[in-house]
């Protein structure tokens, strides 16, 4: 499927309360909108709304070989589950979890491929919560997102709700810190450039 | 399986056992810790991190000329495909047109990387079900190829032929020959493989049925290179997204259903059948030109973010790469093999004898410092 | 031309005409024993290199060839290397058992030697119930495995200590039935006559089918009774590192070493004597010179310490269900079937003699 097509398909999973033109395109996906309403208002109100987007996710294909969909962290798990559940999507394969430092946000970033279309898409989640920064897990939905939500709480100190097992992966139970983020600071080891 | 509880009043108890992090079977310093219920194993937890080096963290300070040394460090038997990798992502970012010859010579040598990472596996994994004269068969072809590699690139392991733009330097002038006479060479000890581990009962009957992984399990664990195509699981990055001379050859994706460890073994056999019939396809039609393009003493890749997936000879290498357009990528993320291959080791391995744990581990084909990046 | 018996002899007479009886006897049984332990334990040293040069050649290399003509003083310097190590152990372990282990496995592989006839009349103590001896010395030698996996106080080493149990009294069966069968045509457990019957030919021949088959399961039961490849679940190394030796170093872990070696060369000298005809030579070529005797012997029993050296570097590991399973479900029956066949032969004397 093109990225277009994957556009179009997936936007109107979410559409944003705010847009009523496409209120009328709505599916019903998961239930958990309606407890979520209050605070991604209150986000979206926050950025510059000339242009109003129908979806809650936002699409990008600028400064990337993929699409991008940035979503919020509470809808993360329902799109998730609508990507490998969807006939049409059916993204079965996560063949790369990253976490990301962007400086003032921290975020995760999922390559999805489907072996049956072969098609590609990068997810996006961020948050501006650095103290204590979560997110849904995914690992219910690709089991090898258990290590690599692991490995992200281990160098990000990102947490992951109802992951099975969160602890460090590769650190010691000591260590404090998390040594990819970018204000990591360990004056005995960094080499300084 | 539950055979040990006959009797209610018999009970038995599940312990703790540390496999690792120094142990013959776990090829390095990797630490399982096991639950054993007598010889049946309940649970394997991988405890990783024991060589961690943080690459991803020094990519960070490095420019991307330095990052191409970093990876020969992580999977070190498959170096060459770890630095095409890197230099792949570079030149797509810069939209930089290597040479044809650059692409082919590439690509045989990525393939003998194959070969000969395949034939380390082959002897080591002899070992681990108890035939130890295996290793030394796997050493002497491996050999060989590190031959070639030391006269060409300059290095037997970690060879750093890669650079971005195209190679440190031209081919040596017996390159051609000797992988020739290598081809020729290994297409008779193949068999012999076979006569010496794969025909043995003792062989088959550790192998069949051990440490089964279906289709389903390996696309949601990430398996990817023969443990993922031993479940028939399609997966070849070289086929699926060709990249450098890999478009220009026909080869077949070496797949099987079965999804146990025999599987496994076989297509990894199968693997070395293909890479050859890849080389001989390519050893004769090296075209003429430059070995390199130049490229600015600086690199920077414009702002943006890249991705790069190449087969190596563990499975699916990635290699992600944020850039804010400096000299160095602001994030450098290297999706290895390895770490989402051993992920699987307690799904395949409960259950099972404790033999059984170390066979279906070979088969996985670990190498620890590709897990702990 | 009786060489060696006459030495004995002399030795002997002269030990008895200058002291007491009671303290002759005694100071001969010393003398003898100081005699066999110096021999073997060279002996074991030599099979050790074998090993290594055979292994080796498997395996495409030179092998030992540095320390003396041609590496023959390897295993001699590793030996001493050994002695001078430092001795470690577990700081829980049970000390007094830790201890005795190894001399378990050492003394119960060196006092089985005491009974094989090496030639006419060369054998340190000849009883009439020598295979029964041979099948009961060599299943103490389980006990020191166990004893020594069990105190050591590493799981690694439980779990091997337990599997050499479960192994070794499993394929013990196999060992007796299988001598059992070849019994029948001797019709006498004392070695000396065992071979003086095979003067007609040897028993491998003699009994031929069920005898052949005989061996067969007793090579198999024999491999796995020494704890050796295809069989060493004990050691697996690539699964328990080294199994119930783990936590063994210096010279506690040579005399496990030894022990498997002078083991190996027990099972394969039985084999000799009750398969192909102890030091008799074939065809009965040198009959005339019994000392000779020992070479044949020597020589027979090597070849089968080559094959079962073949088979260490050429087959996988089995797994211990399997190991089990191949006991109890084939072997065993077999065995069983086997001693029928034997007894019928027997009966119709269908025996090849020559």
């Amino acid at each position: 499927m093109t990225n277009e097509a994957l556009q179009n398909l997936i936007g109107p999973w979410f559409p944003n309360p705010d847009d009523d033109k496409v209120s009328d395109v709505v599916e019903t996906i998961e239930s958990e909108e309606d407890s979520d309403l209050s605070s991604n208002k209150s986000e979206d109100i926050a950025k510059p709304s000339e242009i109003v987007n129908p979806s809650l996710l936002e699409f990008s294909e600028e400064e990337s070989q993929f699409l991008n969909i940035l979503v919020q962290p509470e809808q993360l798990h329902a799109l998730m589950t609508q990507l490998k559940s969807n006939q049409e999507t059916n993204f079965d394969y996560l063949y790369c979890l990253s976490g990301v430092d962007w400086g003032a946000e921290l975020g995760i970033v999922y390559h999805l491929e489907s072996t049956t279309h072969r098609h590609r898409i990068v997810v996006k989640v961020k948050t501006a919560d650095r103290e204590n920064p979560t997110f849904d897990t995914v690992s219910n939905i690709w089991k090898t997102a258990d290590f690599h939500e692991r490995e992200v709480f281990d160098f990000f100190g990102v947490k992951f709700n109802n992951h099975p097992n969160l602890k460090y992966l590769f650190l010691t139970e000591d260590w404090e810190g998390y040594p990819l983020r970018k204000d990591y600071v360990d004056e005995i080891n960094m080499v300084i450039k | 399986m539950d055979t040990t509880r006959v009797n209610s009043n018999f009970k038995s108890e599940e312990y703790f056992i540390n496999m690792g992090p120094q142990h013959p079977a776990t090829h390095g310093v990797l630490r399982l810790l096991l639950t054993i219920d007598g010889e049946i194993i309940k649970k394997v937890e991988p405890d990783l991190g024991y060589i961690h080096r943080s690459i991803e963290k020094m990519c960070e300070r490095d420019s991307y000329q330095q990052i191409v040394h970093l990876t020969d460090r992580m999977d070190y038997l498959s170096s060459h495909i770890n630095n095409e990798a890197v230099c792949l992502t570079v030149e797509n970012a810069l939209e930089l047109e290597v040479p044809e010859r650059v692409k082919v010579i590439r690509t045989i040598i990525g393939e003998l990387t194959r070969i000969a990472s395949h034939c380390l596996w082959w002897g080591v994994m002899g070992m681990d079900v108890g035939a130890l004269t295996t290793y030394f068969y796997g050493f002497r072809d491996r050999e060989m190829v590190n031959d070639i590699f030391e006269e060409t690139c300059g290095a037997r392991l970690t060879m750093n032929y890669n650079i971005p733009g195209g190679l440190m330097y031209d081919i040596h002038p017996n390159f051609i020959q000797r992988t020739k006479d290598f081809v020729a060479h290994f297409k008779t000890k193949i068999p012999e493989y076979d006569k010496l581990l794969t025909g043995n009962v003792i062989f088959q009957k550790r192998m069949k049925g051990v440490g089964i992984l279906s289709k389903e399990d390996a696309i949601s664990f990430g398996a990817s290179g023969p443990v993922g195509r031993g479940s028939g699981y399609s997966c070849d990055v070289r086929k699926h997204h060709p990249y450098s001379a890999l478009d220009k050859v026909t080869f077949n994706e070496s797949l099987k259903t079965a999804g146990d460890s025999l599987a496994r073994y076989e297509v990894r056999i199968m693997e070395m059948w293909e890479s050859l019939s890849i080389i001989e396809q390519l050893i004769d039609n090296i075209p003429e030109g430059d070995y390199k393009v130049a490229t600015k003493a600086v690199i920077k890749l414009p702002k943006g973010e890249y991705y790069q997936k190449v087969e190596a000879a563990r499975g699916e290498l990635g290699v992600y790469v944020i850039s804010t357009g400096t000299k160095n990528p602001y994030r450098l993320k290297f999706r290895s093999p390895g770490f989402s291959n051993i992920s699987l080791l307690n799904h395949i391995a409960v259950g099972g004898k404790i033999g059984d744990l170390v066979a279906s581990m070979a088969t996985l084909d670990i190498v620890v410092p590709d897990i702990d990046r | 031309m009786n060489i060696s018996l006459g030495i004995t002899k002399t030795i002997h007479d002269w030990l008895f005409s200058v002291m007491p009886e009671g303290l002759a006897s005694i100071t001969e049984m010393v003398l003898i024993a100081a005699v066999y332990l110096g021999v073997f334990a060279v002996f074991g040293l030599y099979l050790v290199l074998l090993e290594r040069k055979v292994a080796a050649w498997f395996q495409l290399r030179m092998g030992p060839n540095r320390v003396g003509f041609k590496g023959l003083l390897q295993t001699l310097a590793d030996a001493l290397k050994l002695v001078s190590k430092e001795l470690t152990g577990t700081e829980k372990a049970d000390k007094f058992l830790y201890n005795l282990a190894p001399y378990f496995v050492i003394i119960s592989a060196l006092m089985a030697l005491a009974v094989f006839p090496f030639t006419q009349e060369f054998q340190a103590f000849d009883i009439n119930i020598g295979i029964f001896f041979l099948i009961a010395i060599s299943s103490i030698g389980v006990i020191g495995i166990l004893l020594g996996g069990w105190s050591s106080n590493n799981k690694f080493a439980l779990i091997g200590a337990m599997r050499s149990g479960v192994q070794t009294i499993s394929y013990e069966l196999s060992v007796g039935l299988s001598l059992l069968t070849m019994v029948l045509i001797t019709g006498s457990l004392q070695l000396s006559e065992i071979v003086e019957v095979q003067k007609n030919g040897w028993l491998i021949v003699q009994g031929h089918i069920p005898a052949v088959i005989a061996f067969m399961i007793f090579m198999i039961a024999g491999t796995a009774e020494t704890n050796r490849a295809p069989f060493d679940m004990v050691e697996a190394e690539s699964e328990l590192g080294a199994g119930f030796h783990t936590e063994y170093s210096g010279m506690k872990f040579a005399y496990f070493f030894l022990a498997e070696f002078i083991n190996m060369f027990i099972i394969s000298a039985i084999a000799t004597t009750m398969f192909f005809g102890g030091w008799l030579s074939p065809f009965g070529i040198t009959e005339s010179l019994p000392w000779l005797g020992v070479f044949w012997f020597l020589g027979k029993t090597l070849v089968i310490v080559i094959l079962m050296m073949w088979f260490r570097w050429t087959f996988p590991r089995l797994r211990i269900d399997q190991l089990l399973t191949l006991e109890w479900k084939y072997l065993l029956p077999i065995n069983l079937v086997n001693i029928v066949v034997m007894a019928f032969i027997v009966w119709q004397n269908l025996i090849i003699q020559l």
